[in-house]
């Protein structure tokens, strides 16, 4: 997964001279992993049981990534956790297998069915009933379980206006949630994380990351994703305006438009909420140039799950979504 | 292509929003979802025309109340360089959110009301900068089209900040003339000030140079984390992991470990698991050093010219930022970079007027938003620069033991 040879052309870190004094550059990649590696590695010097949120989407795939720059030849001083579903795609779910057995760390998997179960819980219903509620109840349990102190997560603030706000060490309370008028102040590059029996602290090493970021470093160090993230002939429901993959999880329903289409998969969650986007691009370059033409942001394109309200995500991290 | 971390300084009717909705939106960084969203709020509130500001107020709870409650962030790029704005809202708690944005900021746009000229919190916004030594300041001086784009009040302005700007010791200041509603000089340089000879603001932000504001002199390596593997292969393997927060490592390097004085000479150094001759700010990296000494995370790995100073009694200047007020004799954890350490204020020495700069005499209690002067003891000794010299190695925090909380920013004298 690493390659340490590949010096593509914006990779410059340049000593050079000029009036005599030499000085060094690191170019903006390379400064936003370096200060992500700087908050993986506070997260293992404050916390004494945390965990990595993986969801096999690219976001935690980098994560990943980057731990193995933090820690190596070390092992992870934390678990990768993965709050399953049930409504996966399978590529997904198989790059995530391939990913762990790799590195050779440890996978925690929790699934929201047993919790619905144990917990009587009701599941949504409808055409495209999901279960993204729902998962907090088992990301919650799973904290409890392991007594996790620090919940690493890939959450990045270009996404949505609530993330903007929120802080790379950010406190929950003992039921996850987040109070956006509580937050500590973060100061200079120095990350407080002390909190009391019960609290625990969700922590986003790559907060200050774009999309387009994401990809450039996912081609510069030529990190494998799941196939999804690339076009391929998928049959597909046409639904106001998106583009949603047919599966047993979606309910269809007469007159509902489906055909198959090229697509490809600019964010991945769970298959009731994720949409498709029609795509030729096969390769890392066809899509960094869609990403920089496209007019529409990441969640707006694909996620059914931020439409319901304005406020979805802000009222989302206040229950204890991630 | 690189980073630059700036802040708005300045109120909601500055224009400051608008101000950052139009950089966003001419550089086209707000996609077409995002337009939809705030088209539909403008409509909601009826008075017809997109509001670029509400770009920046993300959460209904600040909407609401036409608010914003804390610092966001926000993202653009252009082929040059990437750009991150810590956007801090005004009112109240402006000092607190201000130094919370400056802290990790490099330049700061501070915008004047052409029509106001400089005013009291003109001045209270580049007394925060000096006092958090921004490396860059931008004058922005705002709705130019409601003075009739004039020259003249543009220059008087110029001339009147000019004063602010000396007696602070502000460097590197650049003015422009700008109408942030109608993108006058926003992306473009604007026709309606045939006689501004400067750059728009767009082309200050994308050339100022950010490299020079790097310390490459004086080298400070914290030390977050030992690596260790301790597997059969790795038996001996020891590793310190930590950011090169100023200055240039290189291997053969005769190093002490400060707060101790141990030393020691650097042996390695590994960037993602890759050996390397030397390592500069602001890289993450491993250090392994030739002797087996006792290093542990909180200490700084400094070259054994060039040492921080290593004290137990210090002369701080605080932003406080608790609702509880800072009373002598007060406890509290002062954090700076990974070491944490006990402290107790020995003495409030006085109180800095943020509109003046004048010293006050030092008040019973320190409130909210108050920037003082104190005498703060640790239970050991910390090594640290003074704030002045080595930012990096100059900013710490102070914790509430109780409560956790984050509640005041020091600067080291």
């Amino acid at each position: 997964m690493i390659n340490e040879n590949i010096v593509t052309e914006d990779h410059k870190n340049t000593l050079s001279n000029e009036g005599g004094a030499a000085y060094h550059r690191l170019d903006y990649l390379d400064q936003l992993e370096s200060e992500s590696i700087h908050i993986f590695r506070e997260v293992a010097g404050q916390f004494e049981r945390p965990a990595l949120l993986f969801s096999g989407g690219k976001d935690s795939i980098v994560l990943v990534h980057l731990a193995l720059k933090a820690f190596r030849p070390g092992k992870f001083p934390f678990p990768l956790v993965h709050i399953d579903t049930g409504h996966n795609f399978q590529e997904a779910l198989d790059a995530r297998d391939e990913l762990v057995n790799k590195i050779g760390e440890k996978l925690i998997v929790r699934n929201v069915a047993d919790t619905i179960k144990e917990k009587n819980l009701t599941e949504q219903k409808g055409k495209f009933a999901s279960r993204n509620a729902l998962q907090t109840f088992t990301l919650l349990d799973t904290i409890e379980e392991f007594k996790f102190d620090a919940c690493i997560g890939g959450a990045r603030r270009d996404e949505e206006k609530a993330r903007a706000k929120e802080r790379i060490f950010s406190v929950r309370d003992e039921f996850g949630q987040w109070d956006p008028k509580l937050q500590r102040p973060e100061l200079w590059n120095t990350y407080n994380g002390r909190i009391h029996k019960g609290e625990n602290v969700r922590v986003f090493p790559i907060s200050n990351w774009t999309e387009l970021d994401i990809w450039n470093y996912i081609r510069r160090n030529e990190i494998e994703l799941p196939s999804i993230y690339f076009a391929h002939n998928r049959e597909v429901l046409e639904y106001e305006g998106q583009l949603v993959a047919t599966s047993e999880f979606i309910q269809l329903d007469p007159g509902d438009k489906v055909s198959v289409k090229k697509v490809r998969y600019r964010t991945v969650g769970d298959m009731t909420c994720t949409a498709a986007v029609e795509s030729g691009a096969t390769n890392i370059d066809d899509i960094i140039k869609e990403i920089i033409a496209t007019k529409t942001s990441e969640r707006g394109e694909t996620r059914i799950d931020d439409k319901v309200s304005e406020a979805a995500m802000e009222d989302r991290k206040k229950g204890g979504y991630f | 292509m690189d980073i630059l971390r700036f802040i708005t300084a300045g109120s909601v009717d500055d224009g400051k929003s608008t101000l950052i909705g139009r950089l966003l939106y001419d550089s086209k960084s707000i996609m077409i979802d995002q337009l939809e969203a705030i088209e539909k709020q403008s409509r909601n509130k009826e008075d017809g025309e997109i509001d670029l500001a509400l770009l920046t107020d993300g959460l209904r709870a600040e909407r609401e109340q036409g608010i914003t409650i804390d610092v966001a962030y926000k993202y653009f790029s252009t082929p040059n360089r990437k750009f991150i704005i810590a956007d801090a809202p005004g009112h109240t708690q402006y000092t607190r959110n201000m130094v919370t944005g400056a802290s990790n900021s490099d330049l700061v746009i501070i915008l004047v009301d052409a029509r106001n000229g400089v005013s009291e919190q003109t001045r209270r916004h580049s007394i925060i900068a000096s006092l958090l030594n921004m490396p860059h300041v931008v004058v922005a001086i705002n709705k130019m089209d409601l003075v009739n784009n004039a020259q003249d009040v543009y220059n008087n302005i110029v001339i009147d900040y000019s004063e602010v700007a000396d007696t602070l010791g502000l460097k590197d200041i650049y003015y422009i003339p700008i109408s942030a509603i109608n993108g006058d000089n926003i992306v473009e340089k604007s026709p309606n000030f045939p006689w501004y000879e400067g750059d728009s603001l767009l082309h200050i932000l994308e050339n100022v140079e950010v490299a020079n504001d790097i310390n490459y002199t004086d080298a400070r390596f914290p030390v977050q984390y030992v690596i260790r593997p301790q597997t059969e292969e790795l038996h001996d393997y020891r590793g310190y992991a930590g950011k090169v927060i100023s200055g240039v490592y290189k291997k053969g390097d005769a190093i002490s470990v400060q707060p101790l004085g141990l030393t020691s000479t650097i042996s390695g150094i590994e960037i993602g698991g890759k050996q390397v001759e030397e390592a500069f700010a602001p890289q993450s990296v491993v250090l392994h050093l030739q002797d087996d000494i006792d290093v542990s995370r909180g200490d700084v790995i400094v070259k054994t010219d060039n040492l921080p100073s290593v004290k137990n009694e210090l002369d701080v200047l605080v932003c406080w930022m608790s609702n509880k007020p800072l009373k002598a004799g007060n406890k509290y954890l002062l954090q700076i970079n990974s070491r944490v350490v006990k402290a107790v204020i020995k003495e409030i020495e006085y109180k800095l007027d943020v509109n003046s700069l004048l010293k006050e005499p030092a008040p019973a209690e320190a409130q909210l938003n108050d920037i003082i002067k104190v005498k703060i003891k640790t239970a050991s000794p910390i090594p640290f620069d003074s704030y002045k010299k080595l930012r990096v190695n100059g900013g710490a925090i102070l914790i509430d033991e109780t409560s956790n909380v984050t509640v005041g920013a020091c600067m080291i004298q």
